[in-house]
């Protein structure tokens, strides 16, 4: 067979490359890199997935083709959360896997807004590595992680 | 619940950001920046000792402006200090700075390494977790070194807290992916696979991710999670909406781990055992009921929770391909999606059809909506849907409805997104010459092609045009009148003046009685293109006008005229100016049966690989082309050749007839008029002038490249241990001792060659696999009978003059010394020949580069500092010391070549891990010149100690 489908799923290339959180106009509110890249192309990467995404509208799908991987992305008010997996992936598990997250952040922040992540920048990787790490989804459950979360914050 | 209050902990932290924000310029947010630096250095460098929440604060300063953009190059050491307190909130940060500015400063490393060991067995749960964060999102070298063998303890120690074990499962695959060397299988690997029987489901979802990849790895080693996935599925799937409670998202239960188990299972072929299969079934037949259940919220998250399942399932139904039923149930699912309001679902559903459409159980239940994937060509907003669509209609079509797909792919073409016409105009290439039932419908969508897109019609597709052309005598007349009507246009398409010239050079005779198009006609059309066109066209044209001459006698006169004139004769391009000159010449001395030979019709092209589809799937990656098969069978090989033989044979064998051509032409001239001239630079003009190769054609050096006239007769590929007993056992004295030592850095090239017989090969190698191409040429114009090879059936006659091809699929199952050998027998005359060789299969092709730092390449040069795991030689430089062919010939050996790594710059250092199938072998290589002795010193140091000894003796001569 040319193409079995099956057959290129069991590669070892199925991770999140990176989470990017951007406002319109390109400005990085969080970067989370799961695999080498260096500074230049960790900037150029930036860059391109801002002009890529931004120029979509609503009635477009939220994926986008992306070098050899792609692109799922979800705009809050006027954040875009994406998140770069490898084009055999998952689209709607990680379409929710950004909502999943955002709401965690929503509750965690009690109406998140993007100058939370400004102020909080640190506290937010902490959001992040407890939903994701690796490149995988780590946790989903919102309960769990809030419980975690605020058991964190009463830490010294 | 209480949330976070803005800027607590650090107010000098959020003042920080205000001010930051509160710049009106670059140049003051600089400004600034630098203040605060300079505020925090000196807090630094002060007498007085900082208290944790000084220090923390700072860190967490420095890293903000690192976010910002700035250069940061002090406060490591602090931030490392950070990682010894005892609250939360100073490791924290000390662990946040260390994962955002890697640094491999090899100081450092050790004491982060330190303080993370510290933490990791604190038996702190939040302490434990923030160090295994950190080895995760770092994942280097020198922590798998310190950490590998520590982490698949904690993860599967009985008291490890359920948080622990999330991170410690997700750390481990981090460190197996960067490092899977370093990881090693043992007695916990069957104790990972039980996770995913574990309680809490946060531990699962983290544990499957490292046994998916482990899976992938050791299939064999990790089969037994295929019924405890089903298992855990089952319980899923049939579990109530509220079951699972925290693990509930929007009325689905799970669906993430739902997502991973199915993918897990993917990496399986479909159980064996009936129970567990039927178990497998019934889960997958409850996910597509569950689809045509009214939904429980109208909430976008729970269709898009409930549908990522359905992807998924459908997924693994397309991958087991062995389910018709699950199979046509998919298919009717993803046919309802098409017309969804979601364009998400739209878009899902066209890409996962494309896959169903390649089963031969679903292929025609994708057939059946086939009006509404033209129809999203035609009105789908978003190009990325439209280009699924358009891949879907590539992927159901059949002969069935080729002409349809066709002429609805043609005329999107017309309006197409520039992004994707070239893919568009290759694919309807492809099925155009893959469904021609007759070759006019052929020929005629090719022109359209070049008329609608000329300018994304790349070579390929025209020089297959021509080939198919030159091959079919049916359908010669009915191209050149398309083509001659084609022309008549004001405005044509350069390409289409290429395909022009080239078809009436060959076959403008076949429409010359027609007085409308007589040769003279013919040639004024012809020519009124000339002046527009680019050179290259101009020689194919000039070509075309010399064949006119052989042709049709009568347009001698004119056509003569045409060369002689200044512009051709005195064009100031070479290329152009020698082919009217040598033209002119020949036209004008050779006899009428010279002229006939040199300039007699293109015999027919060997069948091989579509060069267009070699073109396709260069451009969409490997695997990514989706031909239906079901044909594929049916079309007798089209495949033949093997795909990695060269992406444009077709273009290349045209080429190569050029040369031919070219030779004898030009000899024709240098033996009438003197001529000297003998380069005749590239192009792409196909004309041959004998089929037969001549030994002729070895003065231009294209022996080794396919013989035109000969196809490959025959292509085996069985899988052949090359390794078994029978393979090295017999120690008759092979014959290309020499040939086979230039291949230990080499892949391609002439294995052995005496008067007979020439072999060549082209091997590639990936991981502990390998394949080898034997290509067998007969180099004399005899038949050889009985022709037989130790390792599996080829054609017993080769013919003279012709070619076969073998394909050797080549597993390394363990380390090893002894070459396989090669025995070749055949009755040349009356003689038995009776060939032994090694085949060049070094332990070296196995290898795979890892690239490491000096400090991690010293590290690992101690750690094998065992004597036998050392091999080293002084010898003599047999060749010139050139750095740039020694640095060839280290890349060509597999390894990593390393800069910057060995003190001295003219020593060479290589460290790569050799894959066989039941272990790694790490391998690091020094190699040091002495350029006044001409002589080098050679030191391997591997982890096994008969691959040191193995691969010093193989270098040692190699240079």
């Amino acid at each position: 067979a040319i193409c079995r489908p099956g057959g290129s799923k069991c590669r070892d290339l199925n991770y999140i490359r990176f989470i990017l959180i951007q406002n319109r106009a390109g400005k990085t509110r969080l970067a989370k890199w799961y695999m080498q890249f260096d500074d230049d192309e960790k900037q150029k990467l930036i860059e391109e997935v801002h002009a890529v995404v931004t120029v979509r509208d609503a009635k477009h799908t939220n994926f986008v083709e992306f070098r050899n991987f792609k692109i799922i992305y979800r705009r809050y008010a006027g954040l875009y959360f994406c998140i770069c997996v490898d084009v055999t992936d998952n689209n709607l598990a990680y379409l929710e896997g950004i909502h999943n997250f955002v709401e965690v952040l929503n509750e965690y922040f009690h109406n998140v807004c993007e100058l939370d992540l400004v102020f909080n920048f640190y506290k937010v990787y902490t959001v992040v590595d407890e939903m994701f790490l690796a490149g995988e989804i780590r946790e989903t459950s919102q309960t769990k992680v809030l419980k975690q979360l605020l058991m964190l914050q009463s830490l010294e | 619940m209480p949330a976070v209050s803005k800027g607590d902990g650090m107010r000098g932290l959020a003042v920080f950001i205000s001010d930051i924000r509160n710049c009106k310029s670059k140049e003051a947010e600089i400004k600034r920046i630098n203040k605060e630096l300079a505020n925090i250095r000196s807090k630094f460098k002060g007498d007085k000792a900082l208290d944790g929440y000084s220090k923390k604060k700072y860190v967490c300063k420095l890293l903000f402006i690192f976010l910002l953009g700035h250069d940061i190059d002090f406060g490591h050491m602090e931030a490392v200090n950070l990682l010894s307190s005892n609250k939360y909130t100073e490791k924290q940060i000390g662990y946040l700075f260390i994962s955002v500015l890697v640094n491999s400063n090899s100081e450092l490393i050790r004491l982060i390494n330190n303080a993370i060991k510290n933490d990791l067995s604190s038996r702190n749960p939040t302490f434990m977790c923030l160090a295994l964060h950190c080895i995760a999102n770092v994942g280097s070298r020198e922590m798998a070194e310190a950490f590998a063998s520590e982490i698949p303890r904690i993860l599967v120690a009985g008291d490890t807290m359920d948080s622990v074990k999330q991170s410690a499962a997700l750390c481990l695959l981090r460190l197996y992916k960067t490092s899977p060397d370093l990881v090693l299988m043992g007695e916990w690997t069957s104790r990972v696979v039980h996770l995913l029987n574990d309680q809490h489901m946060g531990v699962v979802t983290a544990a499957i991710s490292l046994i998916t990849c482990l899976s992938q790895k050791n299939p064999d080693e990790f089969k037994t999670c295929v019924s405890l996935a089903v298992s855990r599925l089952s319980r899923i799937v049939s579990s109530a909406s509220t079951d699972l409670q925290d693990y509930t998202y929007y009325f689905v239960p799970a669906p993430w781990l739902s997502c991973k188990l199915l993918r897990l299972l993917q990496c399986y072929p479909p159980p064996e055992d009936g129970a567990v299969k039927g178990r497998l079934v019934e889960c997958l037949e409850t996910i597509l009921n569950k689809a045509q259940e009214p939904p429980k919220s109208k909430k976008v998250q729970h269709s898009n929770a409930k549908n990522a399942i359905l992807f998924e399932a459908i997924s693994l139904i397309i991958h087991y391909d062995s389910e018709p039923n699950l199979l046509v149930r998919a298919c009717n699912q993803l046919g309802q999606f098409l017309q969804h309001r979601e364009t998400n679902l739209r878009y899902l559903a066209l890409e996962s059809m494309c896959t169903l459409a390649s089963s031969e159980f679903s292929h025609e239940a994708v057939k059946t909506h086939i009006e509404t994937v033209i129809n999203a060509l035609k009105t789908e907003r978003d190009v990325s849907v439209r280009q699924r669509a358009a891949d879907l209609l590539y992927a159901m079509c059949d002969r069935s409805n080729a002409k349809q797909i066709v002429a609805e792919m043609l005329s999107y073409l017309e309006t197409a997104d520039y992004s994707i016409r070239e893919e568009m105009v290759l694919k309807v290439a492809i099925l155009a010459e893959k469904y021609a039932v007759d070759y006019s419908w052929y020929v005629d969508t090719i022109l359209n092609l070049i008329r609608i897109a000329g300018d994304y019609v790349s070579e390929e597709v025209w020089y297959r045009v021509i080939q198919i052309v030159i091959n079919r005598d049916d359908v010669q007349g009915y191209a050149a009148k398309t083509v001659f009507e084609a022309l008549q246009a004001p405005a044509c398409h350069e390409n289409m003046v290429k395909v022009g010239g080239y078809i009436l050079g060959e076959f403008g005779n076949l429409i010359a009685g027609d007085p409308r198009s007589s040769p003279l006609v013919q040639f004024n059309l012809l020519h009124s293109k000339f002046h527009l066109c680019s050179v290259p066209t101009r020689a194919l044209l000039l070509s075309a006008y010399i064949k006119f001459i052989n042709l049709f006698p009568e347009t001698k006169a004119t056509i003569q005229e045409v060369l002689r004139c200044d512009s051709q004769i005195r064009n100031s391009d070479v290329e152009l100016q020698q082919r009217a000159v040598e033209y002119l010449k020949l036209s004008s001395i050779a006899s009428t049966d010279v002229l006939a030979t040199v300039l007699e019709e293109m015999p027919p092209f060997p069948e091989r690989e579509s060069s267009i589809l070699a073109k396709l799937k260069k451009k969409k990656g490997p695997g990514a082309v989706s031909v239906p098969e079901l044909d594929d069978k049916r079309e007798g090989g089209e495949l033949n050749g093997g795909g990695d033989r060269g992406p444009d044979t077709a273009a290349m064998s045209a080429s190569n007839a050029v040369s031919r051509y070219v030779l004898v032409a030009s000899s024709c001239l240098f033996m009438y008029i003197g001529c000297t001239t003998f380069s005749w630079p590239y192009c792409k003009f196909p004309f041959v002038f004998q089929s037969t190769p001549s030994p002729s054609a070895d003065l231009l050096g294209i022996r080794s490249a396919a013989p035109i006239g000969a196809t490959p007769t025959s292509t085996g590929s069985l899988l052949v241990d090359v390794f078994s007993e029978a393979g090295p056992a017999a120690p008759s004295a092979a014959v290309n001792d020499d040939g086979f030592l230039r291949f230990v850095c080499k892949n391609n090239g002439v294995l052995f060659e005496n008067q007979l017989l020439q072999i060549g090969i082209k091997s590639e190698y990936r991981q502990n696999l390998g394949r080898m191409y034997l290509f067998y040429g007969n180099k004399t114009s005899v038949q050889f009978a009985s022709f037989t090879t130790t390792t599996k059936p080829v054609e017993p006659l080769v013919e003279g003059g012709a070619q076969i091809q073998q394909v050797l699929n080549i597993e390394c199952l363990t380390d090893f010394s002894e070459a396989p050998l090669l025995n070749i027998k055949f009755r040349y005359g009356g003689a038995l020949q009776n060939l032994s060789l090694k085949l060049p299969v070094t332990i070296n092709k196995f290898f795979q580069p890892t690239e490491m730092t000096s400090h991690d390449f010293f590290q690992r040069w101690k750690q094998l500092s065992q004597p036998q795991q050392e091999a080293q030689k002084i010898f003599k430089a047999n060749h010139g010391m050139d750095t740039e062919v020694l640095k060839a010939k280290l890349l060509g050996l597999g390894t990593a070549l390393l800069d910057d790594v060995d003190p001295n710059p003219e020593n060479y250092v290589c460290a790569g891990v050799i894959q066989t199938k039941g272990q790694q072998v790490g391998c690091l290589l020094r190699l040091e010149p002495n350029g006044q002795a001409q002589m080098y010193r050679l030191t391997l140091r591997c982890s096994k100690d008969s691959v040191s000894m193995r691969l010093c003796e193989l270098l040692a001569q190699q240079f």
